[in-house]
């Protein structure tokens, strides 16, 4: 063996290593592809040898190639074999490789489970790290379930390092694993509160992305976050935590009031820009949560915009480009205090490097007005001419166009200036936006129709100058103008001075050479111009002319009817065929004008694109429902003659149905126009008024007095600014006049008169030059006002949208290996036990072989299983174990979670710590605490319609050793905060509180918070461990219960070898494996570190469960410190109770009626007195501690079901009056029934 | 969350890669040189971030880079990450290579490509920031280095490096 190692070193010598590797490639510069080639060959080689330092070696070289873009998914099993070396340098390299190149898809993924978890249990805290590391890159679903638990383990490792590596994985698991999110929360949760500040940053870090996908799950745990930012000290936390505040204040306005102190006090105080900047961007975020009403905020935006404007003004191009940024957010909601610094802004625009650029733009986009949006749209059509990258200056262009036309072209006040702007656009060369401001022009001439006469003026000069477009091929971005014009120009030809013209225009040889589709829309609209030329020329009765275009389409179509597009062929000669028989009726003198016309009558409207979507189902129509019944399954055709009307019965009824469909239906549009009438969200089908410009007295004023062909011919001045001009004067007039007007008004009251004086224009002064009725896209009638139709229904966060405070139910539990007696073991699977892949070691290379069938045969068979249900696969992986320790023992791994608070305690704590007035941070701390003590004295007036939740919720919950992590907690808390929390449980007489649950409903909001309650008892206790439990009774199995046992390690030293017995009694007996004696023990099937805490399970066979019974048992074990390992035992009762038995069942009142009804069962009854607390405590109790779930409940009166295991049914009925609680029980079994009366009594007494 | 790490020189030619989320080795490829074309073409003293290229993301992430002689580090980081802290991120992991390294130059990147990832692998992990603090990372490479010198010495022949 040793003399292999040395000759396998030696043999290394002369293997290349990765820097040999990249040396050659360097040098080798010419033939590089040939050279890796060669390389990866003898790579294949290297992979074939044994020596695992060989494969390490070869895997590190793959790692490079990878990068360099070589696919290396060959020898994904050669890096799982050098993953589960055991050596750290190796095991290194082997997670190094498998994090890049593995993925989901990487089949041999599932071979790793083992060694992964082999791995994250190794005593070697940097085995550990790195098998984190590593998993963090490729966890897959199937990994994240199947580890899921081992890593919540490793969250309360001793070492911060681990620690903090396993918290943040964790986020992994949960996006790979949603289900994994509940039961992990309370730990995650508790680890915001970690010693070690990089724990504590983990925790905040995965929180945090958590809550950015669905932060109002998160909003409970604002006061938790809330201390830690006046508390922490670490800026990348504290950005984290006010990142996160900034997702949160959206969902509560009450807590941004909260916030806006403690941020400005950091925004002075803090020295770190990156910290400055993101408290400003929450502050921003609060400001736009509270936006209106919140007069008394100016000074915190003035100061946020102040603060911006110093990051602006700064040299570092990186604080100025976050500065607009940051700006542009505050603009939504206070655009005034951004405008005052426009200014600032357009001085960025002249800015050298392009993404400040790009930001000052879309500042800009937020800071027009009416008054201001011609002077900016100039400014940047200056830009646009001076951009010299394309990029940039299509990025103009359609900011430009987006600027004009956002929200409904509102602060466009002149159209015609709009057209102009649209039509200097098309001068650009090489844009790749011909078709973004076609579609402008489309819809501004189509939804303002006072502008469509000048529309159709300027689009016909731009047909005529169509070669000024076209001239260059390149620039065939921009004809998709010509789509428009060619539209515009056809559609509203009735507004042409000279269709003839532009027929003519459009005709031209040379439109051949467009694209297909304009050429299409060319002949469709020559054919419409052609219409509108016929009428006038008939209108003047002047034959000679009409006849004369009539040749033109003659002459000039069979051009298009050649073309190679369908379209454009089919639509030519369609038209040609008409235009041919049209000239025929006039050769007739057949007056056909009208006719040819009604061609193209009627007007398009424009449709809201979610239009279709909105139709709402027609009432009565159900897409699900069988239109035909099919044939039941159950009846077979012979079974009965069918008679002969049979066939008849039903088309009589449908006709009926039918008849009583149209009364039906008159009706209903009755109805349905009574309610349009009556809703003010529906969007009735006339155009709506919605944007009409309500301008007295604009007619009069000039506007088209331009000479129109003006817009491409004059080379100097661009058209556009005349409008600016234009626009000024008309303002200064208009001033002017209602200067006028109001003096006329001062001096009819000059009481009031300064009031109204003119200082700068408001938006509102500003009158649009046109009456301007902006046509509103059509929605089919009925349509629905709802928008929510915009979720991504892939997004993985999706499924992490999961209500966190909610009480565990007992379903949701991490997956662990469960030990399940009855499963025999085949002999297959015990030889396949054995051949797992861990053995990288020497071996002849003959047996290495058939391992690797095996481990094939391994694969198949595990993906098989995966179609199985997923307990039969746990089992069996349990089986594949190669562990021969933890092959054949009995054991559930399971770390419990501590269930989270109730809703209604968060709730309430939520709102108490938001409902406080500001207190200073120091005090915030202890708000939290007496929040649910202050509830108190509201709570005897406990709502009577607020029941108890569904049974489901009051199931019994693994909860963490309760003891322990309040300890844990306590200590990290300070004095004061401790004694209050001491006497608010003292107050409930809890003394066990840590793990909690409760059986409120979420809706409860008055009523006081639920105490926390945990099901597990101590079992035994010495200075190195301590064992809590908790026994579980199990549907499926009437004579089975299991006893889940959390065992803590409290020494400073590792145990191991840890085994569990019980004398069995006659009644009771420990499940054990198959072929191990009565009196043999069960190994625990983990190791604990020090200071951790894991959880076993064992399942006990019980046959009669009317008495409560004790079992004597022994916990032996080792433990292991540095120098020495000593044997250990510890001896412990378990006290199997009656209620044990008992499973928590639903059941519905009538079915509880009936029960009691039957007369079967048998009476008892019980009386407590001196119970002081809220009824919905008392009843919450026996839920969580005797599985009874609540029927019914009437004031102080309640109704409660149990069932045992063996089906015996157990009725409550729960009265209470003063401190008095008198319960009435009935049972099948009577002597369970007194049992568990008497359990109950003892609970009671206990608090 | 940090979608990826990219280190490469003047000329694109990568030095490191490291991706958060799983593409294909070509895809990762045309990110590098698209990512290199993006950040190449800017001057030096122009802002640090500018939105991702249309493989990774578009304009939902952002590409925060810094350039070092003749290194560009380009972090892609989605909106939950501060451009500010990634900024400041970037400079304690280059810091950090020049105290793991000695005077950190590309080569030692070229020839020591696992030992970068190492030390990234302490700095983040699966995309999240793990460690800020670049003693702490220091230290943690360092108990590597010497779990593996200890390894060395007991299993082979210790090697010269040539």
């Amino acid at each position: 063996m040793a003399l292999k190692i040395v000759k396998g070193s030696i043999d290394r010598m002369f293997d290349k290593n990765l820097q040999d590797l990249v040396r050659g490639i360097r040098n080798h510069k010419e033939d590089e592809a040939k050279y890796i080639s060669t390389c990866i060959d003898e790579i294949k080689q290297e992979l074939k040898q044994d020596n695992i330092a060989v494969k390490a070696n070869a895997v590190c070289k793959l790692t490079y190639l990878q990068m360099l873009g070589y696919d290396v998914s060959w020898a994904a099993f050669n890096i799982v074999e050098v993953m589960s070396s055991s050596k750290f340098t190796y095991k290194r390299i082997g997670y190094l490789a498998a994090s890049q190149c593995f993925h989901e898809g990487t089949d041999v993924i599932m071979l790793t489970t083992n060694q992964i978890r082999k791995d994250l249990s190794s005593p070697n805290q940097y085995d550990t790290g790195v098998a984190l590391t590593g998993l963090s890159c490729f966890v897959t679903p199937d990994l994240a379930r199947d580890l899921a638990n081992d890593i919540m383990t490793l969250m309360s490792h001793t070492k911060p390092y681990i620690r903090k590596k396993a918290v943040l994985i964790m986020y992994k698991v949960f996006l790979k694993y949603p289900e994994s999110l509940r039961p992990a929360f309370p730990r995650l949760k508790e680890k915001l509160e970690d010693p070690d500040p990089g724990v504590q940053s983990a925790a905040v870090n995965v929180i945090c992305e958590l809550a950015r996908r669905n932060p109002k799950n998160y909003l409970s745990l604002a006061p938790l976050f809330f201390k830690l930012m006046t508390s922490s000290t670490n800026n990348w936390v504290l950005i984290k935590i006010i990142k996160l505040f900034g997702a949160l204040t959206p969902l509560e306005p009450r807590l941004g009031k909260k916030l806006i102190e403690p941020l400005t006090n950091l925004i002075h105080s803090t020295s770190a820009m990156s910290l400055l900047y993101e408290c400003v961007n929450t502050v921003i975020a609060v400001l736009i949560s509270l936006s209106s009403g919140m007069p008394n905020h100016s000074a915190s935006i003035q100061l946020c915009v102040q603060k911006l404007r110093i990051l602006i003004e700064d040299s570092d191009q990186n604080l100025k480009y976050l500065g607009l940024l940051a700006m542009s957010k505050i603009l939504k909601t206070h655009p005034k205090s951004v405008q005052s610094h426009k200014d600032l802004i357009l001085q960025c625009l002249d800015d050298k490097d392009e993404s400040i650029r790009l930001r000052a733009l879309d500042l800009l986009y937020g800071m027009v007005s009416k008054k201001n949006l011609m002077e900016i749209v100039k400014k940047l059509m200056l830009h646009v001419d001076k951009a010299e990258g394309t990029t940039y200056r299509d990025e103009l262009l359609t900011k430009i166009i987006d600027i004009c036309s956002q929200s409904n072209y509102q602060y466009i006040t002149n159209f015609e200036w709009y057209i102009s702007i649209l039509v200097e656009l098309t001068r650009l060369e090489g844009t790749r936006h011909g078709h973004l401001i076609a579609s402008q022009m489309l819809d501004v001439a189509i939804r303002v129709k006072a502008i469509r006469g000048f529309a159709v003026a300027q689009m016909a000069t731009l047909l005529d100058n169509a070669h000024l477009l076209t001239g260059n091929t390149q620039r065939n971005g921009i004809c998709e103008v010509l789509y428009a014009a060619a539209w515009i120009c056809g559609e509203f030809s009735e507004h042409l001075e000279d269709p003839m013209q532009t027929l003519e225009a459009m005709l031209r040889p040379k439109v051949a050479t467009l694209p297909g589709h304009i050429q299409a829309v060319y002949v469709q609209n020559a054919a419409k111009l052609f219409a509108t030329v016929l009428q006038k020329h008939e209108g003047e009765t002047d034959s000679q002319a009409a006849q004369e275009t009539s040749q033109l389409l003659i002459d000039r179509l069979p051009l298009f009817v050649q073309s190679a597009n369908l379209e454009v062929q089919e639509r030519a000669s369609c038209i040609l065929q008409l235009v041919k028989y049209i000239q025929k009726l006039q050769q007739k003198n057949v007056e056909v004008a009208e006719e040819v016309t009604a061609l193209f009558a009627g007007e398009l409207n424009p449709v809201a694109p979610k239009a279709q979507k909105k139709v709402p189902i027609p009432e009565g129509l159900d897409l699900d429902a069988w239109i035909n019944e099919p044939p039941s399954e159950s009846e077979s055709e012979d079974e009965k003659p069918k008679v002969v009307f049979a066939k008849e019965e039903p088309k009589h009824y449908r006709s009926r149905h039918t008849e009583v469909d149209e009364k039906e239906l008159a009706r209903r549009r009755e109805v349905r126009k009574q309610e349009q009438a009556n809703n003010p969200f529906y969007i009735k089908a006339s155009p709506s008024s919605q944007k009409v410009y309500d301008a007295p007295g604009v007619e009069h004023i000039p506007v088209v007095q331009i000479d129109l062909s003006v817009p491409l011919k004059v080379p100097g001045m661009p058209m556009s600014d005349q409008y600016l001009k234009l626009e000024e004067e008309r303002r200064q007039k208009e001033k002017a006049e209602r200067k006028k007007k109001e003096k006329k008004k001062k001096r009819e009251k000059r009481g009031k008169g300064r009031k109204a004086d003119s200082g700068p224009e408001s938006e509102e002064d500003i009158t649009p030059a046109h009456q301007v009725d902006i046509v509103t896209e059509e929605m089919p009638e009925n349509a629905l006002p709802s928008d929510d139709d915009d979720k991504d229904p892939n997004d993985p966060h999706k499924a992490l949208d999961i209500d966190l405070d909610k009480p565990l139910a007992d379903s949701e539990k991490l997956p662990v290996r469960t030990h399940r007696p009855e499963v025999l073991k085949s002999p297959a699977e015990d030889r396949d036990s054995k051949s797992v892949p861990q053995e990288t070691k020497k071996k002849s290379s003959k047996e290495k072989k058939e391992k690797k069938k095996d481990k094939e045969k391994d694969r198949k068979r595990s993906k098989e299983e995966k179609k199985k249900k997923k307990k039969h696969k746990e089992v069996e992986e349990e089986l594949l174990e190669s562990q021969p320790e933890e092959a054949v023992q009995s054991e559930e791994t399971k770390e419990a979670a501590a269930p989270p608070t109730s809703t209604s305690a968060e709730a309430s704590d939520l709102d108490f710590w938001l409902s406080s007035a500001p207190v200073p941070p120091a005090a915030a701390q202890e708000v939290t605490a007496p929040s649910s003590a202050a509830a108190v004295d509201t709570s005897s007036a406990a709502a009577p319609e607020s029941e108890p939740d569904e049974p489901k919720d009051t199931e019994p919950e693994d909860t963490k050793s309760s003891k322990h992590k309040k300890k844990k907690q306590k200590k990290e808390k300070e004095e004061k905060e401790k004694k209050k929390k001491k006497r608010h449980h003292h107050h409930h007489h809890h003394g066990d509180a840590g793990g909690e649950d409760s059986v409120q409903n979420g809706t409860v909001e008055e009523e006081e918070p639920l105490p926390p309650m945990s099901n597990y008892s101590l079992l035994a206790e010495n200075s190195y461990i301590k064992m809590v439990y908790d026994i579980q009774g199990n549907h499926q199995d009437e004579s089975k219960v299991v006893v889940s046992v959390i065992f803590e390690n409290k020494s400073d030293s590792f145990l191991k070898s840890m085994e569990f017995n019980v004398l069995d009694s006659l009644n009771s007996k420990l499940q054990r494996p198959e072929g191990a004696g009565p009196h043999d023990g069960l190994t625990v099937p983990f190791q604990l570190p020090p200071g951790v805490s894991n959880e076993a399970r064992f399942v006990f066979s019980v046959q009669s469960i009317v008495m409560p019974q004790k079992l004597k048992g022994t916990l032996t074990f080792i433990v292991k410190s540095d120098e020495s390992s000593t044997h250990e035992k510890l001896d412990f009762k378990l006290h199997f109770t009656c209620t044990s038995y008992l499973i928590t069942t639903p059941c519905y009142s009538d079915a509880y009626a009936k029960l009691l009804e039957s007369g079967d069962l048998k009476g008892s009854s019980l009386r407590l007195e001196g119970i002081n607390m809220p009824f919905h405590h008392l009843l919450a109790r026996i839920c969580f501690h005797h599985h009874f779930s609540v029927v019914e409940r009437i004031d102080s009166c309640a109704s409660m079901y149990s069932r045992s295991i063996q089906g015996h049914h157990v009725c409550l009925l729960v009265k209470t009056s003063d401190q008095t609680v008198s319960i009435d029980a009935k049972c099948d079994e009577p002597s369970l029934l007194g049992n568990v009366l008497d359990e109950i009594k003892q609970t009671f007494s206990k608090c | 969350m940090i979608k990826a790490i990219l280190i490469f020189n003047n000329h694109g030619k990568p030095r490191l890669s490291k991706f958060y989320e799983h593409y294909t080795e070509d895809t990762e490829q045309q990110i590098i040189r698209e990512t290199f074309h993006l950040v190449s073409k800017r001057d030096e003293n122009i802002c640090n971030f500018l939105e991702g290229g249309l493989l990774i993301g578009g304009s939902e992430n952002k590409l925060i880079y810094r350039h070092y002689a003749t290194l560009y580090f380009v972090f892609c980081v989605d909106s939950s990450e501060s451009e500010l802290g990634i900024l400041d991120l970037i400079q304690v992991f280059v810091e950090t290579l020049d105290k793991c390294f000695e005077n950190v130059c590309e080569l030692d990147l070229i020839f020591h490509m696992d030992k970068v990832h190492n030390i990234l692998a302490e700095m983040v992990m699966g995309g999240m920031v793990l460690e800020t603090n670049m003693s702490e990372i220091i230290t943690q490479a360092e108990a590597h280095n010497k779990m593996e010198k200890s390894e060395t010495f007991i299993f082979q022949c210790p090697r010269q490096d040539r």
